[in-house]
């Protein structure tokens, strides 16, 4: 097992009642599994109407991302800066 | 000079920061925040950045940038935190020996930072409040 913080941002971080959590993994998880315990643990992220922006490390990842090494995953509504 | 700030933005600064012997232009674009947003009379926004990350896109889009319109350089500061009406919400300066490369890459910033630096605005708006999510408004979850 190997931990990773994981932040929320926006209204995810409304949905999850967080703004970031540690969470265990399994070494040969991927992104989609952590999101999978996610889910679990903050039903409130359940429903959306699509799936979030993933970064690992501070840079955009795909869902099939192995999070061997990661340190932060950060799950993201889509932007809106500028 | 790529920055995310609570502070006002000076516009100066940024032109100081691009500016150089080389060039013979500096274009300039300022976003503002504007009184109105999809039918909804706006009363003011927050800017909430995801700061590292967000520091870090802006850093790899004005890389990209400076190699593939071969202007001098660019700056961009972002603020962050409660904004009102008419403040400046991001700047960004380019600048290049001719303007062409200048608008151009400046130009392209402003497009690339709105397509992909983890910043959300939150909307207060007459008669309630939304996070700006791409095409979407959805309800603020904490009931402010």
């Amino acid at each position: 097992m190997t931990t990773v913080e994981v932040r929320y941002f926006a209204s995810l971080a409304d949905r999850a009642g967080r703004a970031s959590e540690a969470l265990e993994i399994g070494d040969d998880a991927r992104v989609e599994d952590l999101w999978t315990l996610v889910l679990e643990r903050h039903p409130g992220l359940g429903g959306l109407r699509r799936r979030p922006l993933v970064a690992c490390d501070l840079e955009y990842a795909t869902w099939d991302r192995r999070l061997a090494g990661v340190r932060e995953v950060a799950f993201l509504p889509p932007v809106s800066g500028g | 000079m790529v920055r995310l700030q609570a502070e006002p933005i000076r516009v100066e600064a940024l032109l100081d920061a691009v500016r150089g012997d080389a060039d013979g232009a500096v274009a300039l674009f300022v976003g503002t925040v504007r009184d109105h947003n999809d039918g909804h009379r706006v009363v003011e926004l927050e800017y909430h950045a995801y700061e590292t990350m967000a520091a870090a896109e802006l850093g790899r889009i004005v890389d990209e940038a400076v190699r593939r319109f071969g202007v001098s350089r660019i700056a961009v500061v972002h603020r962050v935190g409660r904004l009102a009406i008419g403040e400046a919400s991001v700047a960004v300066a380019a600048a290049s020996a001719h303007r062409s490369a200048a608008f151009d890459a400046c130009r392209h910033v402003v497009e690339a930072l709105k397509r992909t630096a983890p910043i959300w605005k939150k909307e207060t708006f007459e008669g309630g409040a939304v996070w700006i999510e791409g095409p979407d408004r959805v309800p603020t979850g904490n009931g402010d």
